[in-house]
């Protein structure tokens, strides 16, 4: 959390506060970023951003993305997100600073590093492991299925 | 006084299931037989008494008495009776305390009807139900009592967190419970059967009801809980994979499996040890699930370790249960023999390849729900979402539903492509045709793009097993499976056109002012307060039109104020068409800052404008709607099985009273 305390001043006012207590305080302070409750006029930019806002964690609420909260954190997130799009900045480079700024955790779409590589190897082994199974279990049977 | 005689009967029900252990394990000997007979009443009387301590805190909750700490925590007197009693189970020692009570009964249910197994498999099978409720009984009454009581009384209570001060929500967690928690049957059942060594096609039928039963409820449960999320939460998001959204997404994919290799080891006798394992593995993932909601580690491993009590209680009752459970199985797997052989193209070939699909999406559902809390615990934190796991999951559900849409079609042991090639023609024309459309619409993603094509070829296809049948004469099973897989088809549809076509529009407007959203006009008429048991809200009215309709609708949606404990909500208004509904949201007064362009233009009439968040979402409704599709298709099953039994019963004593009159 410190790490907040820290954030740059596109952010807007954060409230540090632990993410029970968060929807108490959520909507009572709306975020006053200009941007979090209002989408671009061009709707590709627009689409651009919300895809990326909704692979984009609250750091304040539990478990919800950026793009379905009202805690003031997100509200401010999606006006930096939307006005960066504006700018023409590309998706993935909002979420590495994002990321650089915030760590791995603001982000929805695991990267692939030395930390998150079994996320991905995983998967792979599962498509290994069924595909041995089903043919351990079929090989040659087709004859002498009794 | 309630509150003693709830605590009284669930220590009573707790010795019971503890007698139930010890004489259901010695009624398998040969010297303990005689106690075998003691089982099925304690196992019914354990049921009543679970559930008499649960009508004993729904009274405590129902008569706000204060007195009980975790009214005091959890209720107020202030609040509509259905929430007082929902209150109940909204809690941590009230749901524990509804677990036991559908373990209880579920376990008081199977001695009262089941009699189809041979009596030792029973009694193992009880004695195996028993073993894993006292645990919990142990974690409710050593580690959260829920009668206990405070001194002194407070003078009213904390309240309930208003966002689930809501009738969806008030219903879904006991329909989970009886889903998550009917499981254990099957958990008991596989025990039964590794202990006595039965796994044949008899178990398999005498165990399926009991599945489908759990299963129902538990697709019912995740279904209501998407849509309450949905409408609740005031975004329009119905599934965030969610760590606790996950937690009962898994029991129900292992369930899923062990229905179908259920229905294989009944039918034909093959898939033994697998449909075993599934029901080991069913249950697992209910208390892993149970671990992961209950034991804190979710908001934050650190959360955990400070008061790990109860965390540490329910993580060493899961190394109990499935690591012994495991054991047994690897104990006796090898006496279980695979049964019967067949061929990769034929029913069972179909359906064991869908078991292995599914079970690889449990895998990825576990490992990316887990990895963040592994992670953690090395120092890092990591957040696994939708972007991960749609695409890994797709990666093994696209799969299976093109072989879903083959399987029902293919014989039983052994078949060929070309028998039923030419069926398909039809739903691989639909999948063709639907890219084609796509593809000219454009713009749209793969996934999305992916789950429309195959949601039509599935329709289609899912309807053939019907195909010169007698409809009248199709056996309810049958219309079950069609039913419950025209369901997926119809819920993949939705799903995927949600996230295809929706429209979202946030705006700030003035009253009398008209905004666009798709093909909707929509105009804020009013905003006003109105008041409510235990809130008040402002309420604006919206009326909107669909294209160039005449016809002019209203939506109400609300921006509540709760008191105790003070919160806001956004209560979202829905209007639904056949194609699609239409979310509405009313958010605050615009901050003046909120438009920099145009306060300039107009600051001097500074009106109020009022935030709105309208949602256009073609087709959405189908999701849930296929869900209950999928729940009907089991019940139109589980009625099936259930109805054949008694006819088979009813034949059996029928006969047996006309030998005994012929002897004579």
């Amino acid at each position: 959390m410190k790490r907040l305390l820290r954030s740059p001043a596109g952010l807007g006012p954060v409230i540090v506060c632990l993410a029970l207590a968060a929807p108490a305080v959520a909507q009572e302070e709306q975020s006053t970023a200009p941007y979090a409750y209002r989408q671009l006029d061009d709707p590709a930019k627009e689409t651009k951003a919300q895809d990326l806002m909704e692979s984009l964690r609250c750091l304040q609420c539990q478990g919800q993305s950026i793009a379905d909260s009202d805690a003031p954190i997100a509200g401010s997130m999606r006006s930096l997100v939307r006005e960066r799009i504006a700018a023409g900045e590309d998706p993935e480079a909002i979420r590495a600073w994002l990321i650089e700024r915030y760590g791995d955790y603001v982000s929805y779409a695991p990267q692939l590093t030395g930390l998150t590589w079994p996320l991905f190897a995983v998967p792979a082994f599962f498509m290994l492991v069924a595909f041995l199974l089903l043919r351990r279990r079929f090989a040659g049977k087709t004859e002498d299925a009794k | 006084m309630m509150a003693e005689i709830g605590l009284a009967a669930l220590w009573l029900a707790a010795a019971l299931a503890g007698l139930q252990l010890v004489a259901g394990s010695l009624g398998l000997t040969t010297r303990g037989a005689v106690l075998g007979g003691a089982v099925r009443p304690v196992a019914m009387v354990q049921g009543l008494l679970a559930l008499l301590a649960f009508a004993c805190l729904i009274y405590v909750f129902s008569v706000t008495d204060l007195s009980v700490k975790l009214v005091a925590l959890n209720s107020h007197s202030m609040k509509p009776l259905v929430y007082k009693i929902a209150g109940a189970w909204g809690n941590h020692e009230g749901s524990m305390l509804l677990w036991v009570t559908v373990m209880g009964m579920a376990g008081g249910f199977v001695a009262l009807v089941e009699r189809r197994l041979p009596e030792r498999t029973m009694l193992a099978t009880l004695a195996g139900q028993a073993f894993v409720s006292i645990g919990f009984y142990a974690f409710l009454l050593l580690a959260s009592n829920p009668f206990e009581r405070l001194s002194p009384v407070p003078a009213e209570g904390n309240g309930l967190n208003p966002l689930l001060q809501d009738l969806g929500l008030a219903f879904h967690p006991p329909t989970l419970y009886l889903g998550y928690v009917g499981l254990s049957i099957a958990f008991s059942f596989a025990i039964g059967a590794l202990i006595t060594r039965e796994v044949g096609p008899a178990f398999a039928r005498a165990m399926r009801p009991w599945v489908l039963g759990a299963w129902i409820f538990l697709t019912v449960g995740i279904a209501a809980g998407s849509y309450w999320a949905y409408y609740e939460l005031g975004w329009g998001g119905w599934w965030f994979w969610d760590p606790v959204e996950n937690a009962s997404l898994m029991p129900w994919l292992a369930a899923t499996a062990l229905l179908h290799s259920c229905s294989v080891l009944a039918s034909r006798n093959a898939l033994r040890a697998w449909t075993v394992m599934l029901g080991v593995v069913a249950f697992s993932m209910s208390m892993i699930g149970t671990f992961l909601v209950r034991s804190g580690i979710l908001t934050s491993v650190h959360a955990f370790a400070v008061d790990p009590q109860r965390g540490t209680f329910i993580l060493a009752l899961l190394a109990i249960y499935i690591g012994g459970a495991l054991t047994l199985f690897g104990l006796r797997a090898s006496t279980v023999t695979e049964g019967e052989r067949f061929a990769l193209v034929s029913r069972e070939g179909a359906l064991v390849f869908n078991n292995v699909m599914l079970s690889a999406i449990l895998g990825i559902v576990l490992f990316g729900t887990l990895y963040p809390l592994v992670a953690e615990t090395f120092g890092a934190k990591v957040s696994v979402g939708p972007p991960y796991f749609n695409p890994m999951g797709a990666l093994f559900a696209v799969p299976m539903l093109v072989v879903l849409a083959v399987g029902p079609l293919l014989r039983w042991r052994r078949d060929r492509f070309a028998r039923v090639g030419k069926n398909l023609v039809i739903p691989a024309m639909l999948v063709a045709a639907a890219a084609i459309g796509l593809l000219m619409i454009g713009g749209v993603a793969l996934l999305p793009f992916l789950g429309l094509a195959l949601a039509l070829g599935l329709a289609w296809a899912s309807l053939l097993p019907l195909k010169g049948r007698n409809l009248r004469r199709t056996p309810l099973p049958i219309w079950g499976m069609v039913t419950a897989h025209f369901g997926i088809a119809v819920a993949l549809f939705g799903m995927s056109s949600e996230s295809a076509f929706s429209v979202e529009k946030l705006v700030a407007v003035k009253i009398g002012e008209v905004t666009q959203v798709g093909p909707w006009g929509v105009k804020l008429d009013t905003v006003e307060p109105v008041a409510g048991p235990n809130w008040t809200a402002l309420e604006a009215r919206l009326l909107v039109r669909y294209g160039t309709d005449g016809k002019v609708s209203r939506m109400l949606p609300q921006s509540r104020s709760f008191w105790a404990p003070p919160q806001q909500t956004s209560e979202s208004a829905l209007l639904t068409r056949w194609n699609g509904q239409l979310y509405a949201v009313l958010g605050g007064e615009a901050p003046a800052a909120g438009d920099k362009s145009e306060a300039k233009s107009d600051a001097g009439s500074d009106q109020g404008r009022w935030q709105l968040r309208l949602w256009w979402k073609p087709f959405v409704p189908l999701i849930w709607l296929g869900g209950l599709l999928i729940a009907l298709g089991g019940a139109l099953a589980l009625a099936g099985h259930v109805l054949a039994d008694l006819r088979r019963i009813n034949l059996r004593s029928k006969i047996a009273y006309r030998r005994e009159r012929q002897g004579r």
